[in-house]
């Protein structure tokens, strides 16, 4: 502990959990929860097999099946692809081997991991919370230390429930002022990304602050910390408030009564103190964010809706140009296109980082009364089961079927392209996703970033699309 | 895991920055429930065609780099996802060792785990390495762990830095775990302060 030294979120947080601390001050980290998946963890399970090694703390795991799973109504005759029913099979059998909850495939809770863990209360503020996946940042929304790792270490926390570590550096990420009409936690969090570019949170755990953050409802705040990872951050966080306690108590697992008042009475004493040291700090303008897109292949490649292509031959050194004009080629772009001209053939709303019922709402509002373009697919993948029951209790399922949109069933979907729902060669897509990678999607396909409103805009425009020009100002 | 001292072999230039996780491995080859057999698919959308047949401007396409065991590439390499099949990836196909002027935090822990050696130098040093690899076969390279060296095809030594913890754990090719089990009365006191502190946890 650091006595009386100005501490920030992360540093309590980090303080509270270190078990013990290696001559080299490597730090034995306490894992306060861990949720898992069935890509990253046969191997590991495999491993605690062999070295006759038991699950240390069943009841602080959570299992899910999410990434490799289809959305159309396959799931309930069984999976029909061999290897991702190998896979959902295995984790099906390691959890009941080892003692692990996992949430059934055909479970109303059944969701995107990330989706999951702050929905049912699972994940809370002050926790450490790992999971084997780079997007487990998100559940930094609810003030928590929340980090991706790899099967190695996810047999690490399977074993002894801790994790060797060492102190990330903190950085603060402030936004501040009013976000405009039509722009969202997404078109924050590509503002940021498109400021500090992929490699800017590298060996840092950013804390998100600022009025703008603090004015993001609990789906916002986790739509941000999601994409600290494409920002390089393994972690990013936003203090607790009211808006997040009221959040847990509506939900089903979280602390209630006595046990509540306790929670609430350390979890007041997490936000950063005044006068702690940032060894990095980034200011944006809420304001000044206009509805943004991706163009390129990395998620810093970032543009104003209103932005054209840029001119590979105006970057400052050769080998920025040379990866600028592979982005251009790629992505099958001419230098000086308006973005808004961009014909697309795809349009997804789903992933962790925006598939929760705002998301939903946000996307609805948009299509409500107007129709999908022609040659357009557009799928609407909701979160989890809860999220989707949601929806359709508030009849946005309808609204979006009318409008021409596919509803689907819960899952990571065409986010990554391990399951059916992906891109092929050539097919530009509108996706509310976080990495547009080459190939992200399914080989070849082109994928453009943005908002569930921007995409849902997309879809009806036929091409990408200014969220602005859909409705009136301040029906937001 | 395999310990790491000394390799010497032939070295891959593959002049980019943000190399991803994607890039390395794509997803749909992640359905598998073993450790090994993801060599065939690393790189796998620039090392095949859309018809399956190799791309021979691939550079692990090309001899001798088919044979690669060292890999150098420009900043930010393994950024993306956390999955290990990149390092596995690597590893199955040869590639003990990866160059870069950095890497993304996940991919680089993960490398240390798999007996994968990250090495850190800087962009200038990178491209006098590409510029060694692209002499072919004859031009090995050297990484040398225990005296922190990359050794040259013209004798020349590049001291790297590396964190003491990862070198001792990757020179004896020791697992992580059986070194954390050696805290175990510490993590036993932590429980039991934690469940009193703290009895929320654990969900309701």
């Amino acid at each position: 502990m650091s006595g009386q030294k100005p501490r920030t979120l992360f540093d309590k947080i980090w303080d509270a959990h270190v078990v013990d601390t290696l001559p080299d001050g490597t730090a034995l980290l306490y894992i306060d929860l861990h949720l898992t998946h069935e890509v990253t963890t046969p191997q590991a399970f495999d491993g605690l097999r062999q070295a006759g090694r038991k699950l240390r703390r069943p009841d602080l795991t959570l299992g899910v099946i999410d990434h490799n799973i289809a959305t159309d109504a396959s799931r309930y005759t069984g999976i029909v692809d061999p290897e991702s029913r190998l896979q959902v099979e295995t984790l099906e059998k390691n959890a009941a081997e080892f003692g692990m909850p996992l949430i059934p495939l055909l479970d109303d809770r059944q969701g995107i991991v990330h989706v999951i863990g702050p929905e049912l209360g699972r994940s809370l503020p002050g926790m450490t919370i790992v999971c084997g996946d780079s997007h487990t940042s998100t559940h930094g929304a609810m003030g928590a230390l929340a980090f991706g790792i790899g099967t190695s270490e996810v047999e690490h926390v399977l074993a002894t429930q801790t994790l060797l570590q060492k102190p990330a550096k903190n950085m603060k990420v402030e936004v501040n002022g009013n976000l405009a009409v039509g722009c969202t936690a997404k078109d924050i969090v590509l503002a940021i990304i498109g400021r500090i570019g992929t490699a800017g949170g590298t060996g840092h755990v950013i804390e998100y602050a600022g009025d703008a953050i603090r004015a993001l409802d609990m789906a916002g705040r986790m739509t941000v910390c999601n994409m600290s990872i494409e920002g390089g951050a393994r972690a990013g966080m936003v203090a607790p408030d009211e808006t997040t306690f009221e959040y847990i108590r509506r939900t089903p697992n979280g602390p209630k009564g006595e046990a509540l008042e306790r929670a609430l009475a350390w979890w007041r004493t997490l936000p950063t103190d005044p006068g702690a040291h940032f060894d990095k700090v980034v200011t944006l303008n809420a304001h000044e964010i206009v509805p943004q897109v991706t163009w390129g292949t990395s998620p810093e490649d970032v543009l104003p809706i209103t932005g054209v292509v840029p001119n590979p031959e105006e970057a400052a050194d050769e080998a920025r140009r040379a990866q600028l004009r592979r982005m251009v080629e790629y992505m099958g772009l001419t230098p000086g296109q308006r973005l808004q001209d961009l014909k697309i053939d795809v349009a997804f709303i789903g992933s962790c980082t925006n598939s929760r019922i705002e998301d939903i709402r946000a996307a609805a509002a948009i299509a409500r009364g107007r129709k999908v373009a022609d040659g357009v697919r557009a799928l609407v993948v909701p979160g989890s089961g809860l999220v989707k029951k949601q929806a359709e209790a508030e009849g946005l399922d309808r609204i979006l079927t009318e409008a021409g949109f596919e509803w689907r069933e819960a899952g990571c979907s065409m986010c990554l392209g391990m399951n059916p729902d992906k891109l092929t060669p050539g097919q530009r897509c509108a996706s509310t996703s976080n990495r547009n990678f080459e190939g992200r999607q399914g080989p070849g396909g082109r994928t453009h970033l943005l908002s569930p409103a921007m995409a849902a805009a997309a879809a009806i425009a036929g091409h990408l699309a200014d969220v602005r020009d859909f409705q009136p100002k301040g029906s937001v | 895991m395999e310990a790491f001292t000394t390799l010497t072999g032939i070295a891959a230039p593959l002049p980019k920055a943000n190399v991803d996780t994607d890039q390395i491995i794509p997803a749909r080859f992640l359905k598998s429930i073993s450790r090994t057999g993801f060599g065939k698919h690393l790189f796998a959308n620039f090392r095949y065609k859309e018809d399956g047949s190799e791309n021979p401007d691939f550079v692990l396409n090309q001899e001798p780099y088919r044979k690669a065991e060292i890999l150098i590439a420009f900043e930010n390499f393994g950024c993306g996802s956390s999955r290990e099949h990149a390092p596995w990836a690597l590893l199955d196909f040869g590639i003990r060792c990866v160059i870069a002027p950095d890497f993304a935090d996940i991919f680089h822990n993960n490398s240390f785990k798999n007996g994968v050696l990250p090495v850190k130098l800087p962009r200038e040093v990178c491209e006098q390495l590409m510029e060694d690899a692209r002499l072919g076969g004859n031009a090995r390279l050297t990484v040398d762990l225990e005296r922190q060296v990359v050794v040259r095809p013209s004798g020349e030594e590049i001291p790297f830095q590396i964190d003491p913890l990862r070198r001792h754990l990757l020179l004896n090719g020791l697992d992580d775990i059986g070194q954390t089990l050696q805290h175990a009365p510490a993590i036993d006191s932590y429980e039991a302060r934690q469940k009193a502190a703290q009895p929320w946890l654990g969900g309701a």
